[in-house]
């Protein structure tokens, strides 16, 4: 199960410390702060940077931030962001042109020179970053800027030693302990002590943990990381019965629960800027006053906005319940279709996040038993 | 069927310059553009695809081909946004860009050895256009031929001196009927699916092509499975709102396809759920 115990090692927490700076030579590193009473994703370059002895209280429309009896680094859940905003830009000019004596002139823009380095991703965010990487570069068209940021990402994941109650990793198989798709993962060791179990998962990982300071992992060491991932897994309340669910929702379309969630929704599209998978965008163009200069961006967009869906003469989906039915249906069902896999993995955001604190796993739950009645 | 365009090194979002070489008004509110690469070869295109084209400034907006030269894409486009409306008052001269051609093509190779149905419904027509340009260029390959044409009144009829054309070819059907007549009108009044009847098929051995308004295209592929035309067969154009064509914007989806990719031509058997649902 393991690789070659080689590769482990146990660090203290001030060698997270050499890391970030090692990382920080040739990187900018973005990792956890705490600011405006959340956790979120920015650029650190100490250890201080990190949220040290925070954890996060999480419901349905609720988050809270509170202090922990230790000096926990990675003590709380995910936030409010996630590292999709890193890879794929919340705005991005796709390209400027030009009106020249000979006609248009087209530039693309210059190319991304910062490469990344993440601190802090959890299991779930990998496996969303796996879910934008099947979407955005390998179908027949691939956004290149992204696959750009992505091929140069260095990732340091962190095994979750805390679940949310709005977490429900373990039931997608997503979580809570980083399966692939990391350069090193670290497990928080807080039995009685404090230290880190580091795991290298690539051959630059492996290069990197070789220069901090460290020790070899024990046996002990690999059975309390163990235990760590463990314990968080069955901390776990909620879960996600996927099982059928795909042909469960395509055949609920016209179910009339869809309408009772309408009533609750207010079509706002925070469960979409915050999910880690949603990946629609919009473009906007605009000219310079001379109107000889114009530009194309791209920004995030919402399948709750009622112009998402316009085509001339208005808009397809002009109902709430139309909207919530396509984000839903889209995450548990059709994606299967389109890309072999589920567009989410659990992480909870969606619900957190709302404002009314609908619960994907209560709504999707609610439509599998109506289904199930009904055949 | 959905194949990738030729993309430019330069990515799949930087449109390619392109220039307006003729402009030609076809109705009051439509306009047909022949437009030429500003350097290079055109690329090639199968019936039923379409382009991006891109006004500096104002957007860019899926249009269909309706018909290529050797040296130019033609366009025929409808006044009905701001993008469209941008797009029908460029004159000759003008410069646009172009991300294209994208998208799925009506089966003209596939439906040889048959009888074709094509049913077009106002502006539906000029996305069949290319498709009707090669039946009749390769006439020999088809069985019997119909077109049947919809409009709202007749000043709205799309290409009339083409379909005088066509209607010269003894082993075409043609058959126009309008949903308002006016004084001047003596031909067939009513919906397009009414003209079914009137043409000359062998249902089992049939393939239609449908493109107009949703709810015509609906009606006339039910008409079709109550006439015994199989279902995978009817081949339908959809339209939603996009903004990438190339599958990563997710706006033109109807349940799992992205009309960009999987369509805009789709087979009626694979959608007919979809198609069934209010709003999806």
């Amino acid at each position: 199960m393991q690789q070659a115990t080689a590769a482990i090692r146990v660090l203290a927490p001030e060698a997270l410390q050499d890391l970030i700076s090692a990382l920080a030579a040739t990187r900018v590193v973005l990792g956890p702060v705490r600011r405006d009473g959340a956790i979120v994703y920015d650029e650190i370059s100490r250890l201080d940077d990190l949220p040290a002895g925070w954890t996060d209280r999480q419901e349905a429309g609720q988050y809270r931030l509170e202090p922990r009896t230790d000096a926990a680094l990675f003590g709380y859940a995910v936030g409010p962001h996630s590292w999709k905003q890193f890879l794929l830009p919340p705005r991005e000019v796709l390209f400027t042109t030009r009106q020249t004596a000979d006609g248009l002139d087209f530039l693309p823009p210059p190319a991304e020179e910062r490469t990344y380095a993440f601190i802090g991703v959890r299991a779930c965010e990998l496996a969303a970053i796996a879910v934008q990487d099947k979407v955005l570069r390998d179908g027949p068209y691939a956004d290149t800027a992204y696959a750009a940021r992505r091929e140069n990402a260095f990732i340091v994941a962190v095994n979750c030693g805390t679940a949310a109650p709005t977490c429900f990793c373990a039931s997608m198989n997503t979580g809570p302990k980083a399966a692939a798709g990391y350069d090193i993962a670290l497990t928080e060791l807080l039995d009685g002590r404090h230290e880190f179990l580091a795991e290298a998962g690539s051959e630059a990982g492996e290069a990197l943990l070789a220069a901090l300071p460290s020790r070899p992992a024990s046996a002990g060491d690999l059975a309390a990381a163990e235990a760590v991932t463990v314990n968080t897994a069955a901390a776990q309340t909620r879960a996600l019965n996927t099982e059928n669910l795909p042909a469960q929702l395509a055949a609920a379309a016209n179910h009339p629960h869809w309408q009772e969630v309408a009533q609750r929704c207010l079509s706002c599209g925070n469960c979409t800027m915050v999910c880690p998978t949603c990946f629609c965008t919009t473009v906007a163009d605009h000219t310079d006053l001379t109107t000889a200069d114009a530009q194309r961006v791209r920004s995030w967009d919402s399948c709750f906005t009622l112009d998402f869906s316009y085509l001339h003469g208005g808009s397809v989906r002009q109902s709430t319940a139309a909207r919530y039915r396509q984000w839903l249906t889209h995450k548990l069902s059709t994606w299967v279709e389109q890309f072999g896999t589920m567009g989410c993995v659990g992480c909870g955001r969606c619900i957190t996040w709302c404002p009314t604190g609908i619960d994907l796993v209560a709504e999707a739950t609610a439509l599998r038993e109506a289904q199930n009645g009904n055949s | 069927m959905s194949m990738p365009a030729p993309i430019t090194e330069r990515g799949a979002f930087v449109p390619t310059p392109y220039r307006v070489i003729a402009a030609r008004r076809e109705l009051g509110d439509t306009v047909t553009l022949n437009i030429a690469p500003q350097a290079g070869a055109l690329p090639a295109i199968l019936p039923g695809q379409f382009n991006m084209l891109y006004v500096p400034g104002v957007g860019e907006a899926a249009i269909s081909l309706s018909g290529a030269t050797e040296a130019a894409f033609i366009h025929t486009i409808r006044d009905v946004g701001a993008i469209s409306h941008a797009l029908t008052r460029l004159p000759p001269g003008a410069s646009l860009g172009l991300r294209g051609p994208f998208g799925t093509a009506w089966p003209v190779a596939e439906t040889q050895g048959r009888d074709v149905l094509i049913v077009a419904g106002g502006l539906g027509l000029a996305p069949l256009r290319p498709a009707i340009r090669h039946l009749l260029a390769h006439r020999e390959r088809y069985g019997k031929l119909s077109l049947l044409i919809g409009a709202r009144t007749p000043p709205d009829i799309l290409y009339p001196h083409e379909i005088a054309q066509w209607r010269a070819n003894l082993d075409l059907y043609v058959a126009v009927t309008m949903d308002r007549a006016d004084a001047m009108w003596h031909g067939h009044v009513g919906v397009v699916p009414l003209l079914l009847p009137r043409a000359d098929f062998d249902p089992a051995n049939t393939a239609a092509l449908i493109c107009g308004p949703e709810v015509m295209m609906r009606a006339t592929a039910q008409a079709l499975l109550g006439m015994a035309v199989p279902a995978e067969r009817i081949h339908l154009s959809l339209e939603r709102n996009m903004k990438c064509a190339i599958g990563l914007c997710g706006h033109c989806q109807f349940g799992a396809a992205f009309i960009c990719k999987d369509g805009p031509v789709m087979r009626y058997d694979r959608i007919a759920p979809a198609l069934a649902v209010r709003e999806l």
